[in-house]
């Protein structure tokens, strides 16, 4: 019982982040219809950011982890919208109109690229942060086990609620949501409306990757251990809660990182720790097989 | 689907300095991150080291190379209007199918030439066994390349996870071979099958999905095999891969030292020599390469290889003439899988050495890189990826760092300036002539 209730606290950590890196593929599936595979290397991106602000703070003698948290939380938001934005310029615009292929393999050379640069930029190693906000509080003791959770564990979950409650009200209630939307239904009418379809869709990158660096602080300060292999992993589980939430549905991505996070801590708990990616692969099979709309998506007809 | 019509206009110099300052701000911008600052390991703490001469260089070049571009931009523009305005679209399409049957004999020109170079480079090489080692992982990316082109170039579905069955041919021969004391020749078909089997078990479920969703689920599945080969130790040997597997023989005759029994030194009587096998290996690897280059442009004349082409170029047109859509792709998808599943028996043959390293993401992506880059559905194109991509790193270490950089980087450019691949080839095998229009 005990472990199961620690077990839920992980899950629910783990499953904001992959919730916030979902939303990013989500919305950006929503709006042109094609999976941003770059979008889990935008997310190391902006770990790597985190962790030389995080460093540079330190070495100006920064020693208020709230202060610290948030200039690298602004930071890092700012500058990986950057990285979104350009990666949507530079590699996806130029093939809005081509063949369903060509912009796939784009994103999968932008995701090679992003990787590669930043190994050798930054380096190959793993780099260490030290652990911040690890203090917690003990929930009960049963026996020798005891449930804690930890105020990174708490500032995680919290901020993704107030994320979530923030973005969805900036998509059904603005002016900026109600253009996103109106593109997701159909972008020529949205342009013959006079909205810049093309702002509207940078813009959306641009979202994207702040969610995802947002992710990105919280796993270097979570972690504590960050290397340019971890968009990777975390990319394809993001997708894949995405899809098990519904691709285009931006509750059902939160919805699909919980269950994906929950899943991958009990599995790793209960079953066996190798084989915690192998349980997410397999969901991600057996959901585009079995539903491939997703838990809260809308099933997409195809038109000639 | 927001088609913008630009009026044709010359951007004037400020207009282009203009252009030139905002890319070399967002060079900035990104460039501070992570060109501009790194953090360097010192003693279990990390410190912040900054490089602005590197960024102001990249800073510098981006800003130089945007005016370069759009200069360039500006003239290929002006040529093709040149060129365009002197033709109907009639004419254009004769003119392009005079180029198709003029393009057809230059490349088989060029093939046969490079079919003769490949036979002959050893004879000019025999003692050169740095030679001989590339020409043969050339030649295995090539096999590797020809089948991939199958599943992406031909039928147009994409497969992140290729190396899944290049790593079960590997496997499985490395096991029947050290387990069951199975030779190369009798693994070779069995490990194919099971590649194939494999394709069918993963397409037969998932086929029916849109093509991204067919790429997230092929990477995913690549990932599932190389994950069981580190986890599950007991069947392949876990991150420690499996060793001394046995080298392919000549009708039982293998390369060994003189005065051992087997040894095809003593049958033929010649003296012993280490390059031999090299040798042997290269010349089996063109023949299984050329195997399977004669067996691919066999199936593009079958109606099985035209409904590959017909179905990446419209799905719903070909459900609509009756064509089993479904088959048709579990059919290419099983093919190249089988491919896959051949080279990987070849390398495990060569290395004696297998673990799941060898099999990883990044190596399915050189592989998609080389069908890519080289021009989806063309056979010449992979040849020439496959020896640019080989031979590049080894032009220096320095140059391997930033071997998966340019990869990256081509295969965005490339699918960009020609999203179909340097040397394209999407005109379908068989063109249709209507009658009575004699072209």
């Amino acid at each position: 019982m005990a472990q199961a209730l620690q077990q839920l606290i992980n899950g629910l950590t783990l499953g904001s982040v992959y919730g916030l890196i979902a939303i990013g593929y989500t919305m950006v599936y929503g709006i042109i219809g094609m999976i941003n595979f770059a979008h889990g290397d935008v997310y190391m991106v902006s770990a790597f950011i985190a962790v030389t602000t995080f460093t540079l703070l330190a070495a100006l003698g920064v020693s208020s982890v709230p202060l610290a948290l948030l200039v690298v939380l602004v930071v890092a938001v700012l500058f990986t919208s950057a990285y979104g934005w350009t990666v949507e310029r530079t590699a996806y615009r130029p093939l809005r109109n081509s063949t369903r292929l060509a912009p796939l393999i784009s994103a999968i050379g932008m995701s090679i690229f992003l990787q590669n640069m930043v190994q050798v930029t930054q380096g190959a190693r793993v780099k260490p942060v030290p652990p911040m906000l690890s203090d917690g509080i003990t929930l009960f003791t049963s026996g020798s086990y005891s449930v804690r959770i930890s105020s990174a564990q708490i500032l995680i979950i919290v901020l993704t609620v107030v994320l979530m409650a923030g973005f969805t009200w900036l998509i059904t209630r603005t002016a900026f949501g109600r253009q996103q939307r109106a593109c997701e239904q159909d972008r020529l009418v949205t342009a013959f409306l006079g909205y810049n379809v093309d702002r509207i869709i940078s813009l959306t990158f641009m979202i994207g990757a702040a969610l995802a660096a947002v992710a990105g602080v919280m796993v270097t300060m979570y972690y504590g251990v960050v290397d340019f292999y971890i968009g990777f992993v975390a990319g394809i589980k993001a997708f894949t809660a995405a899809v098990l939430g519904g691709v285009g549905s931006l509750p059902g991505a939160m919805l699909g990182g919980l269950i994906i996070g929950l899943l991958e801590s009990f599995w790793a708990s209960y079953l066996s720790p190798e084989y915690k990616d192998i349980g997410t692969f397999v969901i991600l099979i057996m959901v585009l097989m079995f539903r491939p709309s997703g838990l809260l998506g809308r099933p997409e007809v195809e038109k000639v | 689907m927001t088609a913008i019509v630009h009026a044709h206009h010359t951007p004037t110099l400020s207009e282009r300095l203009k252009d030139a300052s905002a890319a070399a701000f967002i060079a900035l911008i990104l460039g501070i991150p992570m060109i501009g600052m790194t953090t360097v390991d010192q003693g279990g703490f990390l410190a912040v080291m900054t490089r602005w001469p590197q960024l102001a260089l990249f800073v510098g070049l981006t800003f130089a190379g945007r005016i370069l571009f759009s200069l360039a931009l500006e003239t290929i523009k002006r040529r093709s209007q040149g060129r365009k305005s002197g033709k109907s679209a009639a004419s254009a399409a004769e003119a392009a199918n005079a180029a198709l049957k003029r393009g057809t004999k230059p490349e088989s020109v060029i093939g046969w030439l490079a079919v003769g170079i490949a036979v002959a480079l050893p004879i000019f090489f025999s003692e050169d066994r740095y030679i001989i080692d590339i020409a043969t992982s050339v030649l295995i990316y090539i096999m590797l390349g020809w089948g991939l082109n199958v599943v992406v170039g031909l039928a147009g579905l994409l497969d992140l996870g290729y190396v899944a069955f290049y790593a079960v041919g590997a496997y499985t021969y490395a096991l029947l071979s050290t387990q069951f004391g199975w030779g190369f020749w009798e693994a070779l078909p069995v490990a194919g099958g099971l590649a194939a089997l494999f394709g069918v078990l993963l397409g037969w479920p998932t086929l029916r999905l849109r093509g991204d969703y067919l790429a997230i689920v092929t990477l995913g599945f690549g990932e599932i095999i190389r994950l069981l080969l580190v986890n599950w130790t007991e069947l392949s040997g876990g991150p420690n891969g499996i060793t001394s597997i046995p080298r392919p023989s000549v009708f039982g005759y293998a390369f060994l030292p003189p005065d051992t029994e087997g040894s095809i030194a003593d049958l033929l009587g010649i003296e012993f020599s280490p390059m031999h096998r090299l040798l042997f290996l290269y010349y089996l690897i063109l023949l299984l390469a050329l195997l399977t280059n004669l067996f691919v442009t066999a199936m593009r004349r079958l109606p099985l290889g035209r409904a590959w082409e017909a179905v990446r170029e419209d799905e719903i047109a070909c459900k609509a003439m009756g064509i089993n859509v479904t088959t048709v792709k579990l059919s290419a998808f099983a093919i190249g899988a089988m491919l896959g599943g051949f080279a990987g028996v070849f390398f495990a043959a060569r290395q004696g050495f297998i673990s799941p390293e060898s099999f990883t993401f990044s190596e399915s992506a050189i592989i998609l890189a080389i069908v890519v880059l080289g021009g989806m559905g063309s056979q010449l194109g992979v040849v020439l990826a496959a020896l640019v991509l080989v031979m590049l790193p080894e032009l220096g270490r320095d140059f391997a760092e930033y071997r998966m950089l340019l990869f990256g980087f081509a295969m965005i450019v490339i699918m960009v300036w020609r999203p179909g691949g340097i040397l394209a080839n999407r005109t379908p095998t068989l063109i249709h002539v209507p009658t009575g229009d004699k072209a």
